[in-house]
Parts: C-alpha cells; structure tokens; sequence
C-alpha cells in the first residue's frame, strides 16, 4: 500500500537487519542495447532531473551520449514495455537531452593510473574511439590513425550535417582525447603505415575499426564511366568534407536504406531541383528507418517504389537518364522480406542529370597483406573470435562494420568496448575469454505494469521550419525542453526496479554497498542435508479476479492483509486507519468472510481457510480500539472460533466490543457516485433484505498454495491434497509421501499460528528421530566474549531510549525525556533509536558500548517480558554481565496509558527512567550457575499424544518411562471408529501400542499414577505408584499428556432410551457392526452438546467433523437413510469442509439452531421426537428419528495433583495452561515441563499426534544442550541473619528453600538457585531480613523510591 | 549407521514454522540451513498488526 524503492529493507525490525535491493530481470531496454548502455539508469536519473548522473551513467558504456542520442535506431525502444500501456518512451531522445544539459567535457575525468603498452587503433570511427575510450580508461597508451582529415568515421563522412552536427561530434571525440588518447589523421593504412611497422613502432596491440566506407556497385555498365554517376557513400563524404558543394538538376538515388535518404536530403540540400529514389520493394520492406522516411517525404523528396535500374542512359558519356523496370513482390527470401520480382517488358526511363547508387557498402582491407596474417571471410569483413574480437594474428583485433559488415553505430560501440576489454586482459597477460560467454539473460520477471498508468502521448522533439531545413544543413530536430524530458522518462516502468544507477554505492558511507556487491548474481549452492522440512506457507488468495466485489477498482474495498498493515503501526499510515480513497478515518466498515474460501465457482478453494474468521474478529476488535465509534460488522457464514480461547474471543467480541456479527453472504459491492462508499445489498436470516453503506470493505482473503510452491512440491515428489496441501497420514501429520522430507504451518493446510509452531516442533523432531545417530557432527559452538570485570569502576551508565515507530514517539517528547536523561548522574551516553529491537540497533549498541566503555545498561522501551533477552544478549556480546541492565517500560507504562496526555507521560517516563538509572547504578554482576540435564523423560498419559511423546523420544535416545493410569495404552482413540481421512483407527491404534512395546527405550508403566515429584528442571525424581508398589524414578523432563473425557450429557434424553448415544457410543456400534445403525432409517446429529454453553464456553473443535464423517458413514451403510444434523455452526476447518461439501451432496440435511431456541427430545416407543425450527423456513419441524447422537464436549479432568506437582497451571475451563499461546504451545511455563494431547485443549489425532511429537522436540532441544542455566536474580540467604523460622520454606511455591541439614549452619536455611524463580515471597516474608533478592536489594529499590 | 546419516536439516521457508523447526533443531544438535526467498525472515506473521486471541503484536 506504500510506495517502496528498490533498496529497502521489508520492515523496521527485519532480521536480518540489512537492506537489500530488488532487481528482477534486466530491463528490457538495457538488454536491448547491443553497446550495453543501461537505459533505464540514465531515464531514471533524468526523471529525477539528476542529469549529470545521467551522463555518468552512459558514459559507463558509451563515450558519445550526444551522438548516439541523435542517430541511434534505438533497439531499447523497440524493448520498451511501456508500450504496453501507450507507446515506448523516447529513450535515445531522452539521451540526447542528457547531453544537451551537460556538457560531456565538464564530467570528471576519472583516476587513471598509466601503465607503459602503446595500442594502435585504426580508424576513428565509434568502434575505434570507444575502443580508444576504454583503453585510454585503464592507462593504455592510445594512439588512433584515422586516414581521413576528421574523425568521427561514417558518424562524420556518412549522416549529413543536418542530423548530426560535426560540433556535437567533436565535442565528444574531445572528451576521448581528455582522456590522453591520440589521433594521427591523414595517416593512410597500407600507404603511411603497416601493420609491420606500427609493432616495430612498439604498439602492442591494434585494433582495426575502419568501418565500411567502400561503395558496392549497381553492377550496371557505364557504372563508373558515365560522367555524375556518384557513389552514395562516395556522395556523402564529399559533401561532409565539403569537396563537394553544389548540385543541379534531376537526382535520381538507387536504393532504400539509410544512405540513399541521406543522400536524397543532401542533394535536396546542395540545390537539386528535384530528388527522386527509386527503391525495388516496397516502403514496408525499406531498410532506412520509418522517421526517416517520413523527413524525406516532408521534404519533397520524390520515392519511387517497385523499380529496379537496369540501364545506365548516358549521351556522350553524360547522364541522361536511368531505365528501370517495374517489379512485384514474389515469394519471402531469406531475410523474410519478399523478394522483387521483375515484370518483363516494363522498361521505362527515370530521367536524370545525377544518378546515386546507394545499394550498400563494405569494408576495405585491401591495405592487408598475406604475411600479415590477419583473415578476412567471405564478404572481405575481418574474420574474428565472436567473444574477444581477436583476429587470426594474435594481439589484433577488429570490431565494428568492418568486421560485421555495415551495420548501426551502437553496435560499433559495443564492439570497441569489448575488444578493448580483450586488449587489456591481453597486454595484462589474463585470460581473455574468462567469464565473458554471451548468456542468454532470462526476460520474464518484470515489475507489474501498473494498472492505473494514464496514457500519455509520446513526447516529439520540435523541428526547426521545413524552408529552413530544405535550404541547409542545420540540424532539423531541436531536442526535448526539460519538462518534455521529466514528464517522458517519468513515464518509465522500472521493469528492473532497481535501474543499477549506482548512486546508493556513491551515498553508502560504510562501503556496504559497492559495485562489487551490487552486481552480485544469485548463486546455486549444493547442500547435503540429512532431511527437509517445508515450510514455506501459504500465498494470501487474491481477489482481483472476483469481479463483483471491485477490488483494484474500488479504493475503500482492501484484503485483510492490507488492513493489518494498516492498524500495524509500521504500516503505511503508522497505525492510523483511513480508507486509501480519501484518507478519510472510516466510522462504518464490514468484513466479508470467506473470500478465495469454500468457494469452488470462482476460484478452486473448497476448503476453509481456518484462520479468517478470528482475525476478522480480531481486525474488528482492534479497529473498535482505535475508534470506538467505528460501527464493525462482519458477513459470515459459519462462524468459526474452535481455537483455544477463541469462542471467548467472539463472545467478547460480539458482547463487550459490539461487533456485529451477521450470518450472510454478500455477492456484489457498488461504489456510491466517486464518494468512495460502498453500497451492499444482502439478506437477512428472516429473509429481509437489506440495503446498507460502508466507508471501507475488508475481503477476509483464504489461504492458498502458490505455483511456485506446487513446482516445488513437485521437484520433491511430495504429493498434495485436492487442495494443493501437502499429503500427509493422520499418524504422521508432518511427514510427506517422500521419505525425509517433512512438513509444517500452512503447507500442510490452513492453520494459525499455534498449530504451525506445533507442527515445526514436530517436524523438528521427526527429522531429529530420521538423524539422530548423527546429532551434533555438524554443529559448531558459539564463541563466548569474556566477561568483563566491572568491580570497583564508577559507573558509567548508557542510555538508550526506543521510539518504537511512533508507539512511544507519538506520545512521549524523545527530544526532552533524551536532554534531561543528560542531567542524570553517572549517565555518560544517551541515544534514540527508531526500534531499538532491530538488529542493526543491537549491533550498534554493541559498540557503543565498547567505544564509550559503558558499565551500566539503561533501555527505556517497551516491557522486559519480551524483549530483555535481547538486550541482555547485547550486553553479553559486549562483554558486560547481563545483569548489569535496567528496563523502563514507557510503552505499556506510558505511552499507551497516557495517550490523551502526552506532556504528563513525557514527565513519567523522565521519572521512571530517573529510577532505573539511580538503580542501575547500584548494580552488580550476577553469577548463574550450570547444572546437569538427567537424560531421562517422564510421560504422563499414554493416548495418542502421550505415546507419540515417548516415541520420539526414545527414537533419538533418551530412555522415557511411559505412565498410563489405566491398564491399556490408547486413550480416547480406543472409542473412535475412523479419522475424516477415511484411516482405521483402531488399527492404527494397534500399529503405535507395538511399536510403543517393541521401542526398548520406552518402559510402560500401565495402572500408574504419580504420586509425588520432586526436583526441578534437569533433576526431577517422580514416584510412580501402582498396585504394585511405588518406584521413583528420576528424569531431566516430564511430559503430561493425561487426556480429556467425554461429556456425558444430562440433556435430550440421554440415558432414557438406548436409541439416544454419544458420539464415542455410535462411534463404538459402527465397529461392533451394530445392525441398530446399519438399519437406520433416520439418524439425528444434535451438534454442541455441552460445548459452547454458558458452562463450558469453548468449542470441542472435533464434533463437527465427527459428526458430518459419522453421518456419511450411515448413509454408506443405508443409503436410503434420512440423516439430519442440528447444529449451530459448522466448524469443519482446513480441508475437512470436504467432508461437509461431500454430505451435503450425498444428501445429510444440516438444520441450524440457535442457543436460545434449542431443539428439544422426547422418547416414545417408535422412536426418539425431536423438534426444532427449520432456519431457512422459519417452520417448526418435528424430526421421528431411530437413533440420535449427541455430539457432546469434551471435558478436561482437572488433575490438580498433577498441576502441584510439576506447578503448572489450569484455564477456567480446567484445560492445562501452556508457556505462550502461540510462541510456547506445547510446554510449560516451568522448565522441563511439556503438554500434549487433550489436556491442552480439544484436538483431532493427527493434531494430538504433532503435538506429541512437538513436546517430544522441545524436551529434546532441552535435554541435548546437557546442562541448564540457572537464573542470577535468585534470592540468597545470609545464614547468619537466619533464624531458622522455616517460614520460607513454607511460603515458596516452587521449594526453593530448605534446611541446612548439617554443617556450621546446620538448622539454617538455604535457597536452591535452580529451582528459584526470584518471585520474592520469601524475602518479604522474612523476619530476620536475611534473605536478599538478587538484582533487587533493599538498597536498590530504596534508592528507586529515593528519587521519586 | 552414522557414517551414512548427514546431521544436517535444510528448512524451506523462514516462515514462524520454518524458524520453530529451525530453531528446535539446531537446539537439538543438527545444523540447519534455513533458506527464505525474501530478504527478511518472518514471513507472513510479519505483516500481521496484531495476533489473536491475545491480541499480542505480531513483531
């Protein structure tokens, strides 16, 4: 949504944190350019009006901006994609223009460094002065020999005056000689010098440039005898020289390309009273360029198309007249041009005083002789390597028409550059070919064209007056005036994005960036990896092709994606929300679910996304924070929260925010006149139609797999879901249909982000379990900066203050808070930075530290919960003792609550900062102790999540002891039937319970409980107790995974007839085979029994889909069978709305109710009644059904021991709360503590299965480090001070303290510095103040209090 | 058995997947080679303002 230049860097806190530069394919004008003249960097430049720079930029490549600029055919503007909105850009005007404002003599001439060799050019043409140009740039000593008094070659003897002035001409060939080229002119090859005796002169090389200058012959008899028969080529030189300077009467010119118009403007010029040309073909076949063509008709130049000459008619040896014969076009020849055809007996006579042949010209070598050694081929052209330019003899070379035959100017250039690239390789004795074979660049990837580019004519020089042109040799076209110039090259498209202008090389102050670095290509490495994991995500549909909705053409209506960037305040608009028409705040905005979603008419996407209908609550949520007026609805169809949290979310939502939430999908949006509303029509649940208007509209975009990532999938051989997801088996969520290669986040389905962090840890852990006998053979250690001893020094205080974008910056006054923090004692460095979080920050901060010999860390940012870690990594890389670092909070603390008072917050951050430098002061080095991991892992619970915990464990070594209360392993999974994917549970079941038992890392302990832990993370002891007896056991992790149970419900009948089942009980008859549900004849779905109710206000995630599976399968059992679902919402997330779409196909009725109009139950003896309201017809209806299944929740079991024990927490619900919603949602917040399974929330078992897998990891990323650190801001007591109260001992929830059991201070209390987790309790409570929080002493917080 | 097994993983996407699974198994002993097309890591999550259901920042 904002405009991004080609170096940039993706957002503030990127990491890494450097800039890069995007440049996709080379421009197309670039590419074109056979003298590799960057066109788009000089168009850039002079759109910028930067035309110096411009200037620098050709003359990279080209010495003769000016003359090129006039003369070139402009293959860049044949390239020019711009075309593809109006018309190409004038590039080689735009040129012109560039040297029209610089004069090229004022650039500076860069540091040459002379070096000793003598080069002979030959030929002071635009190969032999470009040659000259780049030799000269690398210290050659260059001398050209030009046989003619002038340079220029045919730039000068062959285009007339008028199209190129010789002033403009000379001034560049200057400009080469300012370099400290040479030129000897009049020196004639093969009369005044050899190729002999320019190497005895000492010239170690020579490069041949001397062009075509050589006129080809009509081949007419009387050709060269007939008086005013004048060669073309011949024609133009004598007139450039001014050897020649009148001519009168009929001109006739033979001919169609450049010299032949050339020569008929000359003529027309010198006083001929008519010019005629007489061309075979026709004018679509004329070689000359169409501008061309066009000046000489302007100028009454008289062509004659389809007549060939045949006859030269001369009296007394004088011109008469010319017989030609009128042709037609035959069949294409080879250059595919149609080839002339005589019509026999046409014969006529042009009558003329002058005939000028200008069918051609070539090269002349004649001065060459055999000892020479130099080859010529076929056409008499030099004969050379085609990617050094070297002749036969070595250390010549050649380039330009004489080696091409004639050819454009450009190509000259680029020739002569090349060659004396060769030249100089060849006089450094390098490889002259090295690196140099001619590639074909890959035209594909272009910056879009964009689609609201206006169409603006071409901009046309303007041209002096026609009497002025016919009547002399000024030059005809006037350049382009300055705001033609900006407006035409604004016009570029910046195929490339970056234009390589190099001007960030010139501005880059560390040397980051130099030419070197810029043209770095990509690369192909070759890795051998042991495994791979994909994750490369999902690509955000794009509605552009919905064409009802006008996104792209309605500027109010925006992805979901582009409103988070704009409520992000390193958004576009720094976190204010405007609509992007008017910039105006909206007050009105609705959110249309399921765009690119269970949508298989417009786009391919049947399944859900999964993820859309919370972030659009929650875009809601946050868009109501910032404008609590905003009116916020949301169009849905089903609403789906079956995340942890989530249904609370939408109830809070929808109760506390006032969201409106309204169950419809809405086809077609109208713009309201250009005001940039937006007008929907849509139907209410009662069948009300409703016309309303929005300020904004938000498309809640799905989540699909990209092209590319479908290509790469297939390079892999992974094979993919009718979705395009990866394929995976419900036992092996992560793994692909290629062994090795793994899977997790979005590639595997649409999710968010807690499953994808589960699902990485996973695939973590299932390569980990393919490679674990080769587990630390490439890893390397990091290396530690010592620490630096600060005891005794003053303190030297550094502070860094965080704008955090325009969090903290918008409110607090940096300017002020950074001048007063200045006045603080002992403070000797103050800065601010934009996000102190970035990693350039960091780095920064680094040396800064070190420059200024700081000792005390002061950061004012935002809440140390999540970002001093990194911090104190900073400190720790500058060798200072992470401890010795202070954290003010004046975003949480500040600027967010005291939005509406930005001076008072300025003064509070000034005090809290005061605060922490006074205690930062008062700080010293904290000690941490390293303690041993035991390798061993407890699991508790062995279900599906609980046995896939211990498998992989014991896969990657480390002995697990397996505890399952009951007297079986399986869990839950031993009452359910089959997966959505059609899979065999129990047989599956029965597959993971042997290889549980046949893993001799894994020891099972079934009727068991835990009936006391003990320890703390890397040393915990558990006693296992059974029938048997109790064992203790000792392990470095622990892993609960204790399941959850059904809901029996005391609801719809249950347990008053047989006919009323759970899910698990039908689940239970279709694997007995039950004939009561193979003979049904209605079945009756109840969906959301116990869940989502006032009691249990979560949704138990798996009934949906449950019931839609189970539904299928009676109907697969008697297809004649009604089967009726109840439901309030169906949740069928991710690819398993498949399912959905296949019962509502196979005929399962989905009848929704609502909370407050339940259906209700009644048992009669043919059946169970139920009745409900039919939602579409607003009827009741009563349903006889013969087995109704109640799809009930699922219920934690709320093991409060297990949470004492292992001090873990519980939500309201009685599900176990994991270390971080999204960041940590398979572990604890206490260390070495996992969760998996049921016992974190509601979860099919392929998800079971990952997060399994993914404690496994997280336990494994623990016990393979060996050791663990322990926390330095511990308490600690003084013995002597104790009096031995064992109040500590009693208040620590984490047993932190205990007795001293002998010694001197026996009797005593003492605190284990693993287990503390610096909470503080026991020092409050301590009567004796012998107990002392480290990093939080008396002094310490009094002297904070001290100076408030 | 070793000799054969290479104790490298090579993560395709530097996604908040692809940094879990990287980071999980460089933490577990194996080298990683995370490979991002973009010039940043974070993917998608990136862009994102703020998360539900806790309506933490994304960054």
């Amino acid at each position: 949504m904002g405009n991004r230049t080609a170096v940039f860097k993706p957002y503030a806190q990127a990491v890494p944190g450097a800039f890069s530069i995007s440049k996709k394919d080379k421009s197309p004008c670039t590419n074109a350019c056979p003298g590799n003249v960057n066109a788009h960097g000089y168009v850039s430049m002079i759109g910028e009006g930067k035309y110096k720079e411009a200037m620098e930029i050709i003359t990279r490549t080209l010495p003769m901006p000016g003359v090129l600029g006039r003369i070139c055919p402009h293959p860049c503007e044949d390239a020019c994609r711009r075309a593809q909105v109006d018309s190409p850009l004038s590039i080689c005007t735009l040129k012109r223009f560039a040297a029209d404002q610089v004069d090229i003599n004022d650039l500076t001439v860069p540091e040459i460094t002379p070096r000793d060799e003598k080069v002979a050019i030959i030929g002071a043409g635009p190969a032999g002065l470009t040659a000259a140009y780049f030799l000269a740039l690398d210290g050659f000593n260059v001398t050209i020999f030009e046989a003619l008094p002038v340079g220029g070659g045919m730039l000068r003897v062959g285009i007339p005056d008028y199209r190129l002035p010789p002033s403009v001409l000379e001034k560049e060939i200057a400009w080469v000689q300012k370099l400290g080229v040479e030129i000897q002119y009049d020196t004639v090859m093969g009369k005044d010098i050899t190729v002999d005796s320019l190497t005895e002169e000492g010239f170690k090389s020579i490069f041949f440039g001397i062009g075509c200058h050589k006129d080809i012959k009509l081949g007419l008899p009387g050709e060269d005898e007939v008086e005013n028969v004048i060669p073309g080529v011949k024609f133009l030189r004598d007139a450039a020289l001014g050897d020649m300077k009148e001519i009168k009467g009929n001109v006739a010119i033979v001919g169609g390309g450049d010299v032949a118009i050339d020569a008929a403007r000359t003529a027309l010029r010198m006083g001929a009273d008519k010019v005629s040309i007489l061309y075979r073909r026709t004018e679509a076949e004329m070689p000359a360029r169409d501008e061309e063509i066009e000046d000489a008709k302007e100028e009454d130049v008289d062509i004659q198309f389809l007549r060939a000459p045949v006859e030269i008619v001369a009296e007394n040896g004088k011109l008469t007249g010319i017989k030609c014969i009128q042709m037609e076009l035959g069949e294409p020849d080879e250059s595919g041009r149609r080839r002339p055809v005589p019509i026999e007996g046409s014969e006529f006579i042009v009558d003329a005083d002058v005939l000028i042949p200008a069918i051609g010209q070539k090269s002349d070598a004649s001065f060459l002789k055999n000892t020479d050694g130099i080859n010529l081929n076929r056409w008499g052209n030099f004969d050379v390597d085609q990617i050094t330019y070297q002749t036969s003899r070595e250390g010549v070379f050649a380039g330009g028409d004489a080696e091409t035959g004639a050819s454009i100017a450009i190509a000259a250039v680029g020739a002569g550059r090349e060659a004396a690239i060769s030249i100089s390789r060849y006089l450094k004795g390098e490889d002259m070919a090295a690196g140099r074979e001619k590639l074909e660049i890959p035209q594909q990837n272009f910056n879009a064209i964009p689609q609201k580019a206006k169409k603006i004519p071409r901009a046309h020089m303007a041209r002096i007056p026609m009497d002025q042109r016919k009547s002399g040799f000024t030059e005809v076209e006037l350049g382009f005036t300055e705001e033609q110039a900006r407006q035409e090259a604004d016009k570029c498209i910046d195929c490339m994005v970056c234009c390589e202008c190099l001007e960030c090389v010139k501005a880059c102050g560390a040397k980051a960036l130099t030419k070197e670095t810029h043209e770095e290509k990509d690369r192909e490495l070759e890795l051998n990896v042991g495994s791979v994991v994909i994750s490369s995500g999902f690509s955000p549909y794009s509605p552009k092709n919905l064409d009802f909705l006008g996104y792209e053409h309605r500027p109010n209506v925006i992805t979901s994606l582009q409103f988070e960037r704009l409520l992000s305040a390193s958004g576009p608009t720094e976190g204010h929300v405007v609509r992007p028409s008017d910039h105006k705040e909206p007050k009105k905005i609705a959110w249309f679910q399921c765009v690119g979603s269970r949508e298989n008419n417009r786009c391919d996407n049947a399944h859900c996304s999964s993820v859309c209908c919370m972030y659009a609550i929650k875009e809601a949520v946050i868009a109501k924070e910032h404008d609590p007026d905003l009116d916020a609805s949301i169009f849905f169809m089903d609403m789906r929260t079956f995340g942890k949290e989530f249904e609370k979310y939408y109830i809070e939502a929808k109760e506390k925010h006032g969201v409106k939430f309204i169950r419809s999908r809405v086809h077609t949006i109208n713009p309201v006149g250009d005001s940039g509303d937006l007008e929907i029509r849509y139907v209410k649940e009662n069948g009300e139609l409703i016309v309303d208007i929005f300020d904004m509209i938000v498309l809640s975009i799905g989540l699909e797999i990209s092209p590319e990532l479908k290509k790469l999938a297939k390079q892999f051989n992974i094979e993919l879901t009718q979705g395009s997801f990866a394929q995976t088996a419900t036992m092996n969520p992560v793994e692909t249909t290629t062994p090795g290669v793994f899977v997790c986040g979005a590639f595997q389905g649409p999710k968010d982000i807690p499953q994808a962090v589960v699902d990485a840890s996973a695939a973590a852990t299932a390569a980990g379990e393919l490679l674990a006998p080769a587990r630390n053979t490439l890893t390397k250690t990091r290396e530690i900066v010592p620490e630096r001893n600060v005891i005794g020094e003053r303190p030297r205080i550094g502070a860094f203050i965080c704008h955090c974008g325009a969090n903290i910056a918008g409110v607090v006054d940096i300017q002020a808070l950074k001048e007063y923090i200045q006045t603080l004692p002992y403070i000797e460095y103050v800065e601010s930075n934009l996000y102190s979080c970035s990693q350039d920050t960091q780095t920064n901060m680094t040396e800064i530290i070190k420059k200024h010999n700081l000792n005390r860390i002061v950061v004012a940012a935002c809440t140390p919960k999540t970002h001093e870690p990194l911090f104190q990594e900073t400190l720790i890389n500058a060798g200072l003792n992470k401890y010795l670092f202070e954290m003010v909070n004046i975003r949480n603390h500040v600027s967010w609550v005291h939005k509406a008072n930005p001076d008072q917050a300025t003064e509070k951050a000034k005090e809290l900062i005061r605060m922490s430098v006074t205690k930062v002061g008062l700080k010293a080095p904290l000690k941490e102790a390293k303690l041993n991991v035991n390798q061993n892992a407890l699991v508790v619970g062995g279900g599906i999540a609980g046995m896939s915990t211990a498998l992989s464990l014991a896969r990657q070594g480390y002995h697990t002891h397996l505890v399952e209360k009951e007297d079986r392993l399986g869990g839950q999974a031993l009452n359910l039937y089959k997966t959505w994917k059609g899979e065999d549970i129990q047989q599956m079941l029965d597959e993971m319970v042997q290889q549980v038992g046949s893993e001799e890392n894994i020891q099972v302990h079934l009727s068991s409980t835990i009936s006391q832990v003990d320890g703390f993370v890397g040393n915990f002891k558990s006693v296992i107790s059974s029938k048997d007896g109790e064992e203790v056991v000792e392990h470095g992790v622990a892993n609960i995974s204790t399941g959850a149970t059904e809901y029996k419900p005391i609801e719809y009948c249950y347990g008053n007839s047989p006919r009323v089942l759970t899910s698990l009980e039908l689940d239970q008859k279709m694997m007995a085979n039950d004939p009561m549900v193979n003979s049904v004849e209605c079945a009756v779905f109840i969906q959301c029994v116990g869940s989502r109710e006032p009691d249990r206000p979560y949704c138990s995630r798996v009934c949906c889909t449950h019931s839609v599976e189970s539904a299928l399968e009676v109907k697969k059992r008697n297809p004649d069978a009604a089967v009726i679902v109840l439901y309030r919402d169906i949740r069928t997330y991710g690819e398993r709305e498949r399912k959905y779409i296949e019962a509502r196909k196979a005929g399962v009725i989905f009848i929704r109710y609502s909370l407050d109009n339940k259906p209700t139950v009644r048992v009669e003896e043919e059946g169970v009644i139920i009745n409900t309201t039919d939602h579409v017809l607003g009827q009741p209806v009563e349903i006889e059904a013969d087995v109704l299944t109640l799809a009930t929740a699922i219920v934690p079991r709320k093991e409060e021991a297990l949470a004492q024990y292992f001090k873990v927490p519980m939500n309201a619900d009685g599900f176990f709360i994991e270390r971080h919603a999204k960041l940590g949602p398979s572990e604890f917040a206490t260390d070495g503590v996992f969760l998996s399974g049921l016992a974190h929330y509601p979860k099919p078992i392929d998800e079971a299965v990952a997060q399994g897998k993914a404690a496994a990891s997280r336990a494994v990323a623990l016990l393979a480090q060996g050791t663990v650190t322990t926390n330095g801001e511990v308490a600690s007591i003084e013995p002597m001070s104790c009096s031995s109260c064992g109040t500590c001992v009693s208040v620590c929830p984490y047993s932190a303290p205990s007795f001293i059991e002998e010694g001197r201070f026996a009797g005593k209390s003492e605190i284990n510095a693993a287990l503390c987790k610096g909470c503080g309790l026991c020092v409050s409570s301590c009567r004796s103040g012998a107990i002392h929080l480290n990093g939080y002493d008396n002094d310490q917080i009094f002297a904070m209090i001290g100076v408030v | 058995m070793s000799k054969d097994v290479i104790g490298s993983v090579m993560v395709v996407g530097g996604g908040i997947a692809g940094m879990q699974s990287a980071i999980d198994l460089a933490d577990s002993g194996y080298y990683v080679h995370l490979v991002e097309k973009s010039p940043s890591i974070g993917g998608a999550m990136s862009q994102l303002d703020k998360t539900f259901p806790t309506n933490d920042c994304a960054m």
